[in-house]
């Protein structure tokens, strides 16, 4: 179901298609909220939160307001809000210790790398230099790289000019390749 | 997908791949809780109560239902028919918070809130369900009392209907409704012999009012505080054996000079 057909379902019957607008959008929602607030147990619980409000949001809305949502912006709009808040109360988001300072290879050298565990390993330090941005270019990356959300989009959840959107995207894509480069240097000195 | 009107170098296109990998799968249970808050979908369990143990299912909305089923399958199946909303089982029983708050509510405690789920309640169900609520624990009402606090004397066995279908007996303490002669009248929530197990649990002796009845005393009055009761309101409980002063008509103590108590509110009982 795309969302168009998702929200004249929604528009018609919220109750009945409520579950479809969750599974649709859950895994975006999630990675939105992890990449911001930098632990799981705080994403899943703003993720629920930001789709409570859109439930309550959306239980108020006229039929046509309800059909005319851009649902990926809106989404994006109302989970950025709520981690907003959520960091207020809980300080910056949680950076692992170990930024840096990547586990030392424990696999005996005899055995064939396990690609699996490179993966998570990189994956993991990625998400640590993420978390490491100052707010500004964190959540513009996020929304145009994780989220993949076009700049106009972007512009219109953050309210902001779009051409302030890409400068942010590019300025923060800059800083993360920057801060990739010393992470290497640094451990090919250790 | 994506575009790149910005022809991305190569080392940020590797920036680009690696966020892009950060994409992460929600977890298995969002959809459940999100679904549990929003009180589109339920839980349930079992709680220990003085009449053993009961079935309690709640949604973000509150507690849903209360029901003296057989079994799990029973009480899943009779959910759904009523409800028509999906309902499982709660992998780690009753929330310990929702437990606590219906036990303190039920040993009397009014300040804690217990929120109760009554969509699909007409509005006159709604306001009986909502007046049995202001009933103190150790107390009971009449049915009669019941329909005209909320407007609609003559609306006694609507009262009684409505009651018989709390969707959440003992957390909305239905028990406390009695029948106007004074016999303990029916009970929802597993049979007549819990209501008398609850009302006694309570603190008042079932037999006790029902004689009372019998012997045709509706009102209590005090020849101190010259204030006429209701027999369990706690004012006339405090009251001792020189100073009590039975009525069976309300009537009958107003005229002799007793005016009605303010917590109680006799006269709602003579209405019907």
């Amino acid at each position: 179901m795309d969302d168009q057909a998702l929200l004249s379902h929604l528009a018609r019957d919220l109750d009945a298609s409520f579950v479809a607008l969750v599974r649709a959008h859950q895994d975006r929602v999630y990675s939105i909220c992890l990449r911001l607030l930098g632990n799981t147990a705080d994403a899943e619980e703003i993720a629920q939160d930001t789709f409570i409000r859109a439930y309550r949001a959306l239980g108020t809305y006229s039929e046509d307001r309800i059909r005319a949502l851009q649902m990926r912006g809106w989404l994006a709009t109302i989970a950025i809000r709520r981690c907003r808040s959520a960091g207020a109360r809980r300080r910056a988001p949680t950076v692992p210790l170990d930024i840096g300072h990547p586990a030392l290879p424990t696999a005996p050298a005899a055995e064939t790398p396990h690609l699996h565990v490179v993966g998570q390993e990189s994956k993991r330090r990625w998400a640590s230099l993420l978390a490491g941005l100052p707010d500004r270019y964190r959540t513009a990356l996020v929304l145009r790289h994780v989220d993949d959300l076009s700049y106009a989009e972007i512009a219109e959840v953050l309210g902001k000019p779009e051409g302030t959107v890409k400068a942010q995207v590019h300025r923060g894509l800059a800083l993360l390749r920057a801060a990739h480069e010393a992470a290497e240097r640094e451990e090919s000195i250790a | 997908m994506t575009e790149y009107p910005e022809n991305l170098d190569p080392s940020l296109a590797r920036v680009d791949a690696a966020l892009r990998d950060l994409r992460t799968e929600a977890p298995a249970s969002l959809v459940g809780l999100t679904l549990v808050a929003v009180g589109l979908e339920d839980l349930y369990a079992q709680l220990d109560t003085v009449i053993g143990p009961v079935w309690v299912a709640w949604n973000g909305r509150g507690v849903s239902a209360v029901t003296a089923a057989a079994d799990a399958d029973a009480f899943e199946a009779g959910f759904r028919t009523d409800n028509k909303r999906p309902i499982r089982r709660a992998d780690e029983g009753i929330p310990e918070r929702l437990a606590t708050a219906i036990q303190r509510r039920l040993a009397g405690d009014r300040r804690v809130r217990v929120q109760v789920n009554l969509r699909g309640q007409t509005p006159f169900e709604k306001a009986v369900l909502r007046k049995a609520l202001e009933i103190p624990r150790g107390e009971v009402r009449p049915y009669s009392w019941v329909a005209a606090e909320i407007g609609r004397p003559a609306a006694v066995r609507a009262v009684g209907t409505a009651l018989g279908h709390n969707p959440v007996p003992l957390v909305i303490p239905c028990h406390r409704v009695v029948r106007s002669d004074g016999h303990i009248g029916q009970y929802s929530l597993g049979g007549p012999a819990n209501k008398r197990t609850l009302i006694a649990a309570e603190g008042l002796a079932p037999d006790g009012l029902e004689e009372m009845a019998r012997a045709g005393v509706r009102y209590i009055a005090s020849d101190t505080t010259h204030v006429v009761c209701l027999p369990s309101c706690h004012q006339a409980r405090r009251v001792t054996d020189r100073h009590r002063v039975p009525f069976g008509r309300l009537s009958d103590a107003v005229a002799a000079g007793f005016r009605p108590c303010r917590k109680c509110r006799p006269a709602a009982a003579v209405a019907a």
